[in-house]
């Protein structure tokens, strides 16, 4: 370990960065084309051509609004609360493995900025850890409204936690591994693990939906009921955080359900291109594959937006603890008989 | 009691069954009819590049029209103005000269004449008031300007361009 392995992983954590806050932000371009196609729209395409600089007019219109911090809100944590939600959504990218080891001239290069042993446990702390900065943020807005939908974004997380952390452990069952690195080099061509876990993905992808606040589980930030819910007192950037963070949490829950259960960068007849490309481009491709699959699911995310109206959060709750977690553990449940029988014969 | 028409529908509301409370079967159906929307023709006019027909009694912006002789019909009786119900057009009125009556068909004419776009609710009482025959709302849309003074219409925008001289 050298200064040659410092500046490997320098550069691999801001090309990780430049690529999260990218994706986000032509995610809400994304978004607003999709919700346009599905209503028989065009949507903006007047910025550009298409209207692909949409969201750099966005940005510069988000930094020039008038800053407003109300008089009886908390300061301090009314500037901590969207930062802090950016945070934890930009550093659960970590240890996601992007790629197979790649040769670079006669250097061998990880395409994951760290390999910790409990990796998924790091992504499942670091998305529960998201709900603080609306929490945070909702409480130092001093507002009933903020309050209100502060409240419901952290029971409806903790809610939608436990049955997901559910949904996990069957997979573990399956992987009997906890890092990802380890998770995905599993999957090898076709052994996804949506084929041996399909209920468990079901239940996973669902509550990724709750825990990233989509529609339609958007229920603390929606207009109807709260004005907005606990973004309603912030303006300028601090805004634009919290619509940002929010997209960026929707890619690292794309990319940590294609990593779990759509192979992350595995796809079949990778062994074929592997002799085909040579150790350099073979993974490069591979991580190609892998974004495409993430780009399907942030596609679906939207797609279940426009069509699924939102639910009544007595719903919601009953959803969560009255369907999803009985699964879940009946999921478990059958996954570790048929473990058993299997390791048996 | 007997429905006469026979197009009433009793509806029912019994409990959701299995399926129906699972949401997924509702979900999928939903998703595929949003799906289906995606890869229609959007029904969007791309406005200022792409205008939409108009239909044949549309009502415009105004025209002030000339004779086949190329002068100004419009006589500034004021009939327009009086019939207006927003009360959108002015007028100042003035004799004609004897070198002008190239210019103007009638002995008086109206050397200021104004028409107030954001008043204007495009009826088209001051074309049926007209007798000259000299207003039409035969124009295309009025468009977008910044600043209200710039929706003040005058002569130089209403009035039609000059007949060519053949």
């Amino acid at each position: 370990m050298g200064i040659d392995f410092v500046i490997e992983k320098f550069i691999l954590v801001i090309a990780l960065f430049a690529i999260s806050l990218l994706i986000a932000m032509y995610s809400t371009y994304a978004e607003r084309k999709v919700a346009a196609f599905l209503q028989d729209r065009l949507g903006p395409d007047r910025a550009g051509p298409f209207g692909i600089l949409q969201p750099l007019a966005d940005g510069v219109k988000m930094f020039m609004k008038e800053e407003i911090i109300p008089a009886n809100a908390n300061k301090w944590l009314f500037m901590v609360g969207p930062g802090l939600a950016m945070l934890c959504a930009c550093i659960g990218t970590a240890v996601i493995p992007w790629g197979q080891d790649m040769m670079v001239g006669d250097r061998l290069v990880k395409l994951q900025v760290t390999d910790i042993n409990v990796g998924l446990l790091y992504i499942f702390g670091v998305i529960s850890l998201g709900v603080y900065g609306v929490m945070i943020g909702g409480w130092a807005s001093n507002n009933k409204y903020s309050l209100l939908s502060a409240i419901r974004a952290a029971s409806q997380n903790i809610s939608y936690e436990i049955a997901m952390g559910l949904s996990i452990i069957a997979l573990l069952l399956v992987t009997n591994s906890l890092s990802l690195r380890e998770i995905v080099s599993q999957q090898h061509g076709w052994h996804w693990n949506v084929i041996y876990q399909p209920l468990g993905f079901l239940i996973f992808m669902v509550c990724a939906f709750a825990e990233t606040n989509r529609a339609p589980f958007d229920l603390p930030e929606c207009e109807a009921e709260l004005n907005g819910g606990y973004h309603m007192e912030y303006s300028s950037m601090k805004l634009g955080f919290y619509l940002f963070a929010e997209y960026i949490n929707m890619f690292v829950s794309s990319t940590v359900m294609a990593a779990l259960y759509f192979g992350g960068y595995n796809y079949p007849g990778m062994d074929y291109m592997a002799g085909l490309l040579g150790p350099t481009w073979a993974p490069l491709f591979g991580t190609a594959i892998f974004f495409l699959k993430i780009f399907a699911f942030i596609f679906f995310f939207m797609w279940v937006r426009w069509t699924i109206p939102r639910f009544r959060y007595d719903q919601l709750m009953s959803l969560g603890w009255k369907a999803l977690i009985p699964l879940a553990i009946a999921n478990i449940v059958v996954t570790g008989i048929v473990i058993a029988i299997v390791n048996k014969f | 009691m007997e429905s006469l028409s026979n197009k009433k529908k009793v509806l029912v509301s019994k409990p959701l069954n299995f399926a129906e409370r699972m949401y997924l079967p509702a979900i999928a159906s939903g998703l595929s009819t949003t799906i289906g929307h995606f890869f229609k023709k959007p029904a969007t006019v791309k406005y200022p590049e792409q205008e939409r027909e108009f239909s044949i009694n549309w009502r415009g912006m105004h025209s002030l029209k000339r004779d086949e002789q190329g002068r100004e019909r419009c006589t500034a009786c004021g009939l327009c103005a009086l019939s207006c119900p927003a009360e959108a057009i002015t007028m100042i009125a003035a004799e004609r000269k004897n070198d002008e009556k190239h210019l103007y068909r009638e002995e008086k004419y109206a050397s200021v004449y104004e028409i107030n776009m954001l008043r204007c609710i495009f009826c088209g009482l001051c074309e049926e008031a007209c007798p000259k025959e000299a207003i039409y709302l035969d124009g295309p849309i009025v468009p977008a300007d910044y600043l209200r003074k710039d929706f003040i219409y005058g002569k130089d925008k209403l009035v039609e361009a000059p007949l060519e001289i053949k």
